[in-house]
């Protein structure tokens, strides 16, 4: 059975220092039904990563199900570390492929900012390896520096060879009232940038921000009589690799971008160079070099190439948008969350209605979801109404 | 080259049974400025991905380094305190890998 997007609804990234986790849940989640002119749903999945260290709180299904208004409802939390706002959308999809539900809430959430500093490295650790990775002093950040120095020694590149992939988060972000970080960033800033885990700098990485975001899924029959303009999900596929780049016969090598995007663009009958847009999961540079290599976009070692001029080849006019509304890097990464702004996001650019950002005559975009290193890799198509 | 699987590479366990001495090449590496709770007061440190002599990779903090490190460097694997829980908590001891001196 298809599976529609009915109604979207988000909170800007920011650091809500005086909204709970359950109140930018709720306010995210009524904005998305009351999008789709429905009060009540099935079931409702929620993607967050990092409930039980950041903010002491899990069982967010029954403590989001009471704070929205759906009593009774079928509610759990869906987890894969910063993918679990795709999985999140994967278990909605499925419930309503299936049948099982007419229609399904999906929520991502994340409230990061409570703690700060060496507390809150200790608090997203949690997603890397325990005994191998976080007790020898490993983070994500410091992992991805290892990866993008091994990548930089192979192919011979430069620091400022990634910062279009920057540059061009931050100018479409600047457009964006809902991210977190709308500056822009001049040519020239990014390699001057302060290391956080050589060579991955501030401006390199993704920021931890507070964050909601919802989409409410319905079967496609029933998405025709609630909306006008449906966007139907065309594809969804979610695929694993090691959760371990030492375990990784080729740590260059994103297996799970590649099987993931392979088994969703199949589903959808789509060829990658027929996507319109992409909302890659750029919390590293390195992320989107690698993504781009293992969809396809480019040979093994030429995935920075897309970031040349400034990143004018990869803005909403060009030849492979990307992170057409800030991406992480712009919009900011509410980890849990950060699926679901992307879903938000695509139905805006199908919807015709992204404004500045405009991705001209957008008709399928491609957004992906990743935990880890390419560890969970959680892939969706959406896809315009037929004109 | 396979470095397939998830266990504790065999050359670590035989490591450990004679007191150390793996030896490998630095695969990658990064100088971690921010740490979690448990490594802050060590940052900065060195972080690597030592590729042992049996072609495996592992993750382990790099010591006793002296000026700077590359890839291909030598290293050898030596016991070190990894970080204490607390004031009356665990020490927490484990391997991390030194420049060799030839």
């Amino acid at each position: 059975m298809g599976v529609s997007i009915v109604g979207v609804g988000m909170v800007p990234v920011r650091e809500h220092w005086s909204t709970g986790l359950a109140e930018l849940a709720a306010e995210a989640g009524t904005l998305a039904l009351r999008d789709a002119d429905i009060a009540q749903v099935d079931a409702l999945y929620i993607g967050n990563a990092y409930g039980a260290t950041y903010n002491q709180q899990t069982q967010l299904g029954s403590l989001l199900a009471t704070e929205i208004g759906l009593p009774g409802v079928e509610a759990f939390t869906c987890e894969a570390g910063d993918a679990s706002g795709g999985v999140a959308l994967r278990a909605g999809y499925l419930a309503v492929a299936s049948g099982a539900m007419r229609s399904a809430l999906v929520i991502g959430v994340e409230k990061a900012t409570d703690i700060v500093g060496p507390a809150r490295w200790t608090a997203r650790n949690v997603s890397l390896d325990a005994e191998y990775e976080a007790i020898n002093g490993a983070s994500l950040t410091a992992m991805a520096g290892m990866l993008m120095r091994r990548y930089m020694y192979e192919f011979g590149l430069e620091l400022s060879q990634f910062e279009g992939f920057s540059i061009n988060a931050h100018r479409n972000g600047s457009r964006n009232k809902f991210a977190m970080f709308r500056n822009r960033l001049r040519s020239g800033a990014f390699v001057n940038a302060p290391m956080i885990a050589d060579p991955v700098s501030l401006f390199d990485s993704a920021p931890d921000g507070d964050g909601a975001a919802a989409v409410v899924l319905v079967n496609s029959e029933l998405a025709a009589d609630l909306v006008p303009k449906p966007i139907s999900i065309r594809g969804s596929a979610v695929a694993t690799d090691s959760l371990m780049l030492q375990d990784r016969a080729d740590p260059l090598a994103l297996a799970a971008v590649a099987k993931s995007t392979a088994r969703c663009l199949d589903q959808a009958g789509l060829a990658p160079g027929e996507l319109d847009a992409l909302e890659l999961h750029d919390a590293y540079t390195i992320l989107t070099a690698l993504s781009l290599e293992a969809i396809g976009f480019s040979d093994r070692g030429c995935g920075w190439e897309w970031a040349q001029a400034e990143g004018a080849r990869i803005a909403p006019d060009g030849e492979l948008p990307l992170s057409s509304f800030g991406g992480l890097k712009s919009r900011g990464n509410p980890a849990g969350a950060s699926g679901i702004y992307q879903a938000v996001e695509a139905v805006s650019q199908l919807h015709g209605q992204a404004g500045e950002n405009q991705v001209p005559g957008a008709r399928h975009v491609l957004i992906q979801s990743i935990g880890g290193l390419g560890a969970t890799v959680a892939t969706h198509v959406l896809s315009a109404p037929p004109a | 080259m396979n470095r397939g699987g998830a266990e504790l590479p065999a050359c670590v366990n035989r490591a450990y049974d004679c007191g150390g001495g793996a030896r490998g090449t630095i695969f990658s590496y990064t100088l971690v400025q921010e740490a979690a709770a448990e490594f802050v007061s060590q940052a900065p440190f060195y972080l690597a991905l030592v590729e042992l002599v049996g072609g495996e990779l592992i993750t382990a903090q790099l010591t006793d380094v002296d000026g700077g490190v590359a890839i291909g460097d030598a290293v050898e694997m030596v016991t070190r305190k990894l970080t204490t829980d607390g004031q009356r908590g665990m020490i927490v001891y484990g391997y991390k890998f030194r420049p060799v001196i030839n």
